[in-house]
């Protein structure tokens, strides 16, 4: 699916420094993008286009109690599905003609190429369901707050992996997180007692990772996959054991209240996403500015990104490899943990088995598409948790598409993007592989 | 356990890392040091710990721990009679049910630990020829599923005579899991998307298509409303093995010859040479003629065939119709069987049975003493964490160290790839190998992937006994020991020298 083509240039200066992976001195010419756009091109030529029901797709913006009105959108799916399959078809185009010059598709292309054909099946799907009105800024606030967990995830990722150790125990570390947070927060009777009971449980399992993976030079996929298993049956026998036996004591957590900052609040669509969320909310936007900020601004992220990348020229240097490696992965943990505990303190009264149910993957998934990126693991998680937000608002809309295709749909999308609609997405070159000092 | 234990199968005679030592204190210091230990070690250790859970959330015992201070012996009492009584419904519903009044009533736990560890043993074969490949299969629960659907698609809807139709019925099985498994196969191959991402995906998608499908006329019984499928015909089912009072059938002689089957492929056949090849170091196998690629996709196939075999042994043998959790929790069970096995055929062999007999006495356990069956997988996890941590092990229980070669050639290059001295960690990064890896791995790579190619199946056979680990390991072993850094002489794939055993044994101390 790719191509080499080498070109003497000298355009692979200072590969440490630049955020994106430069390319060195040769053009590898990556097809699967463009050909993911094609084929996701066509896709929508024969249903969002030909498939129209004819109807018209109507989405809601405003309530009535709210003070800014903005009308309704009112989308008829035949002409919308052609114009949208034709910006998709240029977008193929010139994805093909990106390829050709300069070996990839930028980010921002398969970005928009990704919102059209949102906005196109959105368009399609509402048009063919019983009830042809929906609640958009219900849908993404929706969206937002199922995404909250996966974006925690993904930072956690994002934090691990730059530093060089893979994290597929995120799962683990939101289920654990989500344990504790309740046990903690029901017999404390304060939230925050239990949001400090998640990340230290949060970077507990990640310090478990860290020891196997670093000082024992363990698998870490294998440790990551053992760990998630290991928290599921821990935490899967003390609520048989334990929590289902006194579940008023040990399972019925106190919640955050939402924080709803006056004026702002009140600004059309992005008001409630931004300016009416819980303590955690804010802090998950705090924490991924922070990330963003500190990797790519600081001189400790310069380090951190320096021992993922290449941990023995970090080491000539003088960075401590495997202490910068423990510290990234511990708080990792315990962001991942912070995102366990949005599962019982914010969105669901008490904790059940395997409660997280694979979100730890998708948040995997999020931080690939994202590109190991802060920014664009928020982007690619707030993706996901729109798709599946959608797939419980078609349910209630009565679809023609069966409810198991709805929910394959973040699933189907991550495969998607992990097989090409990204473009080339190379982590960093160290991550999964132990470090032993010389 | 000791045949799980004893590395690589393949060969139990002499040639192991005991052959020409002296015995003596020698002798018992190297088998203490040795793998065997620390599996065996490494199950107490998981058993124990698991006791302790046990004890600390059994309710007799809290209530004890409430006036400790007054009558401490009582608190000792009812922690030992939990977690005696909980160990001994496991060992009754696993082993042998000695309170049973006939003879069938107590063999009855063992046919049922051999009848749930058959499909487990089936797919975790296909998981470890995957990680021998260098891939993590995590999907082997939706390739399992896609065999059960096939499978019983077949078995439901066709009237064929006894024998014709069990075996269409186990060979679209196969093929349903291969072509599930393909599909990740050969977008890591096309694309190099990760395949751990990729099968954890097609897991759930799987899971979703048949949930969709056993509610559709294609699957879905006449006249049910539930998501369940027609009974098989019956000439679609492996007939019991042992008499109608036990649930074991013939499934589980397709397991050993299954398990005969991946050991030949692995150890005996140059498919399995390559696949060992590219497992340990892509870029060397690549540099000697292997398609690497192609090698990925024939990986997943095999391993996603197998799994699929795993979901047909579940429809057709012990289930008999399918429902929407026929793949259960095996996927991610035989992802720890095959590496307490050291993803080895006759070591994961064993280590399914040990893992099928802990499901069944997890069963009684629950129903008898009510401690949930989820402290299996408490369990199965800290075994499997303790086996990939030999040094770990060794430290709680005080056992000497091994030598430096013994700790290398002994490391699992699935678990340990660093003690194990494998150069390049493709499988982790999306984007395949580092360039800068790779180019300085070429170089030495010729020589010792060349040498051990012009010797297949067996190049281990020709090499020196003494120094040389297990025959099964030395190929990959001899590949990955030149690798790590440009230093080694190119071509030297004999014997290792000892300048070479330090970077080993630093790895073993840091």
């Amino acid at each position: 699916m790719s191509t080499t083509v080498t070109v003497p240039s000298g355009s692979g200066a200072s590969p440490a420094a630049g955020p994106a992976p430069q390319p060195q001195r040769e053009i590898v010419r990556h097809w699967a993008t463009p050909i993911t756009f094609a084929v996701l091109t066509v896709i929508s030529l024969l249903v969002f286009a030909l498939g129209a029901s004819g109807e018209s797709a109507t989405f809601r913006i405003s309530t009535e109690a709210d003070a800014v009105q903005i009308p309704d959108i009112v989308a008829p799916t035949v002409p919308v599905g052609w114009i949208i399959t034709l910006l998709l078809a240029a977008l193929t185009v010139w994805g093909l003609l990106s390829v050709r010059r300069r070996g990839t598709v930028p980010g921002w292309g398969s970005a928009a190429f990704a919102v059209l054909f949102v906005a196109g099946f959105l368009v399609w799907v509402v048009g063919a369901a019983d009830t042809t009105t929906v609640f958009l800024t219900g849908l993404i606030a929706g969206a937002f707050v199922l995404a909250v967990p996966l974006i925690f995830g993904s930072m956690a990722g994002v934090l691990s992996e730059r530093a060089g150790v893979v994290n597929i125990a995120i799962e683990g570390q939101l289920l654990a997180g989500a344990f504790t947070a309740a046990v903690t927060g029901s017999v404390t009777g304060s939230v925050w007692a239990g949001l400090l009971a998640a990340v230290v449980a949060g970077a507990l399992v990640s310090a478990l990772l860290a020891v196997f993976s670093i000082r024992y030079l363990v698998n870490q996929v294998i440790v990551g996959v053992v760990l998630n298993v290991l928290v599921a049956g821990l935490t899967s026998f003390l609520f048989s054991t334990l929590l289902s036996s006194d579940s008023a004591r040990f399972n019925s957590p106190p919640h955050f209240e939402s924080i709803r900052i006056p004026v702002l609040a009140d600004i059309p669509v992005i008001g409630p996403i931004l300016f009416d969320q819980t303590v955690l909310g804010y802090g998950m936007y705090l924490i991924v500015a922070a990330l963003y900020v500190g990797l790519f601004r600081t001189r400790w992220g310069l380090r951190v990104r320096a021992v993922g990348e290449h941990p023995k020229a970090a080491d000539t240097v003088g960075i401590n490899v495997l202490r910068t490696r423990y510290v990234n992965v511990l708080l990792a943990g315990a962001i991942a943990g912070m995102g366990g505990a949005f599962f019982t303190l914010v969105n669901s009264s008490s904790f059940s088995k395997e409660m997280t149910a694979g979100q730890g993957f998708i948040a995997l998934a999020a931080v690939i598409f994202g590109r190991w990126n802060p920014i664009g693991a928020f982007f690619a998680a707030l993706l996901f948790g729109f798709a599946t937000n959608m797939q419980y608002v078609l349910a209630i809309l009565g679809t023609p598409v069966p409810s198991q295709f709805m929910a394959m749909l973040p699933y189907l999308v991550t495969i998607l993007v992990v097989a090409g609609l990204v473009g080339r997405s190379r982590g960093p070159a160290a991550a999964g592989t132990p470090y032993v000092k010389e | 356990m000791s045949a799980v234990t004893t590395q690589a199968g393949p060969k139990p005679d002499a040639s192991g890392p005991s052959a020409g030592r002296p015995a003596g204190g020698s002798a018992l210091r190297h088998m203490l040091a040795g793998n065997g230990m620390v599996t065996v070690l490494a199950i107490v250790l998981s058993l124990v710990i698991s006791a302790v859970l046990i004890i600390l959330t059994d309710e007799e015992v809290l209530e004890a721990l409430g006036y400790f201070f007054a009558r401490p012996q009582d608190t000792l009492v009812a922690a030992w009679e939990a977690v005696a009584a909980a160990y001994a419904a496991l060992f009754r519903g696993a082993v042998f049910n000695y309170q049973a009044e006939d003879f069938t009533g107590m063999i009855y736990p063992f046919m049922e630990s051999l009848t749930l560890s058959t499909p487990l043993i089936i797919i975790s074969l296909g998981i470890a020829i995957s990680f021998r490949s260098g891939l993590f299969n995590i999907g082997g629960q939706g390739q399992m599923i896609f065999g059960a659907m096939f499978a019983t698609f077949f078995g439901v809807h066709l009237q064929l005579p006894f024998g014709v139709h069990l075996l269409l019925v186990v060979i679209m099985g196969i093929l349903g899991g291969a072509l599930w498994g393909s599909i990740v196969g050969i977008l890591k191959a096309a694309t190099g998307a990760h395949e751990v991402i990729l099968t954890i995906m097609l897991n759930y998608i799987a899971v979703y298509l048949v949930a969709y499908l056993l509610q559709t006329p294609v699957l879905q019984r006449e006249g049910s409303t539930n998501p369940v499928s027609d009974f098989l015909e019956p000439t679609a089912v492996f007939p019991p093995l042992l008499g109608d009072s036990f649930r074991l059938h013939w499934g589980f002689v397709v397991a050993i010859l299954t398990t005969v089957f991946a050991w030949w492929l692995i150890q005996r056949s140059t498919i399995g040479f390559q696949l060992r090849a590219v497992g340990a170091n892509p870029a060397a196998a690549r540099t000697a003629g292997v398609s690497v690629k192609r090698m990925y996709v024939v990986a997943m196939v095999i391993s996603g065939g197998l799994a699929g075999l795993a979901g047909v042994s579940q429809v057709s043998g012990t289930e008999k119709v399918l429902n929407t959790d026929v793949a259960g929790s095996f996927g991610f069970d035989a992802i720890t069987v095959a590496l307490l096995g050291r993803s080895n055929p006759v070591g994961v062999f064993f280590a399914g049975l040990l893992f099928g007999a802990l499901r069944a006495g997890g069963v009684t356990m629950q129903t008898e003493t009510g401690v949930p069956i989820d402290i299996v997988l408490i369990i199965q996890s800290l075994i499997v964490l303790f086996i990939a941590a030999p040094p770990l092990v060794r430290t709680i229980f005080r056992l000497p160290a091994p030598s430096a070669l013994e700790a290398r050639t002994a490391a699992d290059p699935v678990t340990q790839p660093a003690l194990a001295g494998a150069a390049a960690a493709t499988t982790t990064t999306a984007g395949g190998t580092a360039p800068a890896a790779e180019s300085a791995v070429v170089g030495d790579a010729v020589g010792v992937a060349a040498g051990d190619a012009a010797s297949p199946p067996s190049p281990a056979e020709t090499a020196s006994p003494a120094e040389t680990a297990s025959p099964a390991e030395a190929a990959p072993a001899g590949a990955r020991r030149d690798t790590p850094d440009a230093g080694p002489p190119p071509g030297g794939r004999g014997t290792a020298s000892p300048t070479q055993d330090t970077t080993g044994e630093e790895g073993e101390q840091r």
